[in-house]
């Protein structure tokens, strides 16, 4: 078991780990904080992205013990004041999700992709999101509020 | 409370989503988020064999390990089931049904076959636990390909049937043959659809609790809790009436979590067996093999035309892999779409053929469309044929066969009760510009240029909303396709609305709530839909096959009039009126002639449960519940053109438009209406050019995860364009099914499109899905 110290949401949390527990499954299991999901075994789908250090990071490619003195955004933190983030605001408005399983990591990395200024037109988005899938809604409203919130047309 | 609403009316509108609030926060009730109390984790050990005999499965190893409560052989727990895993679809009399249990005993059938079971107090040493477990396996051959799985010598999947033809299901008028071979052309094209693997975005789980007194509490990640339910008290032996069954948020099924999969009854078998909840979540290399497949399917479609594109017959011929096993409805699938293959298109003679084939490979089942996108696919590549085959566009050859008049009974003996399918070409062509589609063509073409463009169509009609339990008990269905609704005003005039309907995904929490609000003349604000408890709804058939709307929708209406019904004797009572002499309006019972004496149904709702002058003999409370069973099908359709850029060098295709107008009827929420139509648009072009569940010749999976089977991502696509006609469905709400019509009526669309980029090359047909390499091939094949 290693010590790790991590914020995860504003607050500070010191814990034991095991070596090979995956970041998301100290957030999931070790944390509760289960609005991150797990979708694959290979990091493809982003289901499982976080913001670390502010950068999406899909939380299924890091180990716990890599967070050691990170600060940590997930999906339970982006609201603030009970008010929706713009990103999860848009996201309701415009209908970009269904089932709502990969919603917490497609808000994530949108959040980021916005923060970073690539979200720059439909094209932009469309290639920032490529790591993230979803099955439900083909992107087209996931495209049209990412677009909104960033103020750009789509 | 809020103010009740009067106009605009919630029916029509795009209500912005009641789920949202808890998803968009991360607050879903996903079945993987639950913890209880002394909760064990269940790990299941697969055959890495597509066939072998089982030989010694040896535990020892496992049952020493770190963590581990218990491990069990398929052969300790076979006294555990009452019955095996249910297949309620025997579509023919003679079909062959092999035993089908939790665990295999003898022989492994398919690569991920389950062959142990191992319990720990977590994930990780569950799993270390089962990749300690030594089974003796015996190869044996196998086969994963339906043709050859027929042939003489092939590899038996189980041996003492003595063949791998499982049925073979014919639906055929009279005298096909005599008007074929009249006709004055025939067309006759042969497809492979290969295996497609759904890919819901949250794997299978499951939670088991067994009490003290042998009840049962299923959490499972699951599109049926009522059926599954039912099949768990035939698997387990316990009694349905100790059995609760819930779904929570449940993240994407599309068929696949249309099921009674062998980890159900293992996590209750288990949880009974250690006095412990039992947690089972799939890992997505897992999903691949242990969730069903959909397609795998070859076809030979046969048009019989005159010389001047009047179709005279449609024949198909068409072999339709199983699987290792028959899950819930394996054999029925290609039945669902028996009935549509003569389409949009009025086709006086009919005759299709099934033959249900036995391979070495995961089951397959209900995947989004279900045997519709099959017969879409053969049907609409084929119009594309024959059209140039008679030198007519393809779009009159369609316009000159489409029914025209509603209803229609169709030769295959369904009637379609309304439809306008020239409105939605027409539409669609409004949207399209096909002229200049045409001229960047012929420019493009004239120049030689190395990308050239295509475009396709595809105009569809499908057959969901499952169904008229007659008919299913016609054609051999276990079981009804009814489905219920209960309406309960609270005291103080809330209202609960409780469905047999299961969403996962399709937003029934807005839309049940846009409906009984309209009809109540509430505030959506003040319904409530509850779902997916088969405690808090005992009545339900659960969601697939588009049938939610068309079936529990229209019971939601039945449930408000009864409800209103009895609001109305109230009302009566104590106005001291007529019933008749009472009208009803914007939730507010009003006397004819009287505007001043009036009383509003959330009021009624404080005297239903206050008591205190109802009519003689009323019980207290206002609550109500419908079950409606369906007299048909419910029947969309539209028309849809893709247009596509081929490189001819690297035979890489990208998708430049896609532009659909569908006919659901009715809408009550438009917004998720496109959310539906976009998301089975892209399974549909998933299907048509990047997806493929392929298998070696002996049925190892090469596909095996999302790396290797390719999801597509939003780089992949272009935003859709979409539009809709309505005609009015023959129901109260005047709704059709919308959760498939885009995958049906998408992949053949593209395919078409694609060809048609390359047909002054002389290619006349891709196979799916068509990737950059078989699209050089087809390419180069015409070439040489």
């Amino acid at each position: 078991m290693r010590r790790v110290a991590l914020t995860v949401n504003g607050v500070r949390h010191e814990l034991e780990v095991e070596p090979r527990d995956l970041l998301v499954y100290v957030l999931r299991d070790r944390l509760g904080l289960t609005g991150t999901n797990v979708g694959c075994d290979t990091s493809s789908c982003g289901a499982c992205t976080v913001l670390v250090n502010g950068e999406s990071v899909k939380s299924c490619t890091m180990l716990g013990v890599q967070a050691d003195g990170l600060e940590l955004t997930t999906i339970e933190g982006l609201a603030r004041n009970g008010e929706l983030h713009a990103v999860q605001q848009a996201f309701h408005d415009h209908h970009a999700l269904q089932c709502g399983y990969c919603t917490p990591g497609m808000v994530l990395a949108a959040v980021s992709l916005i923060e970073s200024g690539e979200a720059t037109d439909e094209d932009a988005i469309r290639l920032g999101l490529e790591g993230n899938l979803c099955r439900c809604t083909g992107y087209h409203n996931i495209v049209k509020a990412v677009a909104a919130a960033a103020g750009v047309s789509s | 409370m809020t103010a009740v609403e009067t106009a605009p009316r919630a029916v029509g509108a795009s209500v912005k989503r009641k789920e949202d609030a808890s998803l968009l926060r991360g607050r879903g009730t996903f079945v993987d988020n639950m913890a209880l109390p002394g909760m064990v984790y269940m790990a299941v050990v697969r055959s890495p064999y597509p066939h072998a005999r089982i030989g010694r499965v040896d535990l020892s190893a496992a049952r020493a390990a770190e963590g581990v409560i218990a491990a069990f052989s398929g052969a300790d727990l076979a006294d555990d089931w009452k019955g095996g895993l249910p297949c309620a679809w025997p579509v023919t009399e003679d079909i062959k049904m092999p035993p089908h249990f939790p665990l295999a005993t003898d022989e492994a059938r398919y690569q991920g076959d389950g062959v142990a079971v191992i319990v720990a107090e977590s994930r990780a040493l569950a799993k270390d636990a089962a990749e300690l477990v030594e089974v003796a396996y015996e190869p044996l051959p196998s086969t994963a390909d339906v043709e050859k799985a027929l042939e003489d010598g092939a590899p038996l999947v189980h041996g003492d049937l003595g063949t791998n033809e499982c049925y073979v299901w014919k639906l055929e008028t009279d005298d096909v043959q005599a008007a074929i071979d009249a006709a004055d052309v025939v067309v006759t094209r042969r497809y492979f659809q290969p295996r497609l693997i759904p890919n819901a975005i949250e794997p299978r789980g499951m939670l088991a609790q067994v009490g003290p007194a042998g009840d049962v509490t299923l959490w499972s990640a699951t599109q049926v809790p009522h059926i599954l339910r039912f099949a768990l008290q035939l698997v387990l032996g316990i009694p349905e009436s100790k059995i609760r069954v819930i779904a929570p948020d449940v993240g994407g099924g599309f068929g696949s979590k249309l099921n009674v999969y062998a980890e159900e009854a293992l996590a209750v078998a288990l949880a009974k067996r250690l006095g412990r909840p039992v947690k089972w979540t799939e890992e997505r290399a897992e999903n691949y093999v242990a969730t069903i497949h959909g397609r795998d399917v070859v076809h030979e479609l046969t048009f019989a035309a005159t010389r001047d594109g009047r179709i005279v017959a449609v024949k198909s011929v068409a072999t339709c892999a199983m699987g290792a096993y028959l899950q819930l409805v394996t054999p029925g699938i290609p039945l669902l779409g028996a009935w549509i293959y003569s389409g949009p298109y009025a086709i006086p003679n009919y005759s299709v053929t099934f033959t249900g084939v036995f391979t070495h490979t995961t089951p397959t089942d209900a995947y989004r469309g279900a045997g519709r996108p099959e017969a879409t696919y053969v049907l609409e590549r084929t119009m594309d044929a024959l059209a140039a085959e008679l030198g007519i566009d393809p779009l009159e050859l369609r316009r000159r066969n489409f029914v025209t008049e509603f209803p229609h009974t169709m030769a295959s003996g369904l009637t379609i009760d309304a439809g306008d399918y020239e409105a939605c070409l027409d539409k669609l062509l409004e949207r399209l510009d096909l002229d200049a589609i045409r001229a960047d063509q012929a420019a493009r073409r004239d120049r030689g240029d190395v990308k050239q463009v295509g475009v396709g169509f595809s105009t569809y009609n499908e057959m969901c909303g499952l169904a008229p339990s007659r008919i299913l008990g016609a054609i051999r269905y276990a079981v009804g396709g009814w489905d219920a609704a209960t309406i309960r005003f609270q005291p103080l005039g809330t209202v609960q609305v409780v469905t047999g309907t299961s969403p996962h995904g399709q937003s029934h929490e807005t839309t049940w709530a846009q409906i009984a609000a309209d009809q109540l003349g509430v505030s959506v604000d003040d319904v409530e839909v509850l779902h997916g408890d088969t405690a808090v709804s005992q009545l339900g058939m659960d969601t697939y096959g588009s049938r939610s709307l068309t079936v529990g929708g229209i019971a939601l209406y039945h449930a408000s009039q009864k409800v209103i019904a009895k609001a109305r004797r109230i009302v009566a009572h104590q106005l001291e009126v007529a019933e008749d002499d009472l009208e009803f309006a914007d939730g507010t019972f009003t006397v004819r002639g009287s505007p001043d004496r009036s009383m509003g149904i959330q009021a009624v709702a404080f005297q239903a449960h206050a008591a205190h002058n109802l009519p003689d003999g009323m019980e207290p409370g206002l609550e109500e519940t419908a079950v409606f069973d369906p007299p048909n099908f419910s029947w969309p359709s539209g028309a849809h053109a893709a247009v596509v850029e081929v490189d001819t060098e690297t035979g890489d295709t990208r998708l430049l438009r896609y532009v659909a107008v569908d006919d659901v009827g009715n809408p009550v929420n438009p917004q998720i209406i496109d959310g539906q139509v976009h998301g089975g648009i892209t399974q549909g072009i998933a299907a048509a050019l990047f997806e493929e569940g392929a298998y070696d010749a002996d049925g190892n999976l090469l596909t095996t995860t999302m790396t290797t089977y390719l999801v597509p991502s939003a780089a992949e696509l272009p935003s859709f364009e979409t539009d809709r006609t309505e005609t009015v469905a023959d129901n109260p709400l005047g709704v059709k099914g919308v959760g498939e019509t885009g995958t049906i009526a998408a992949a053949p669309a593209v395919i078409n499109a694609v060809v048609d980029a390359l047909s002054h090359l002389g290619v006349t047909d891709v196979p799916l899905p068509a990737t950059p390499e078989r699209v050089w091939k087809a390419i180069e094949e015409v070439a040489s």
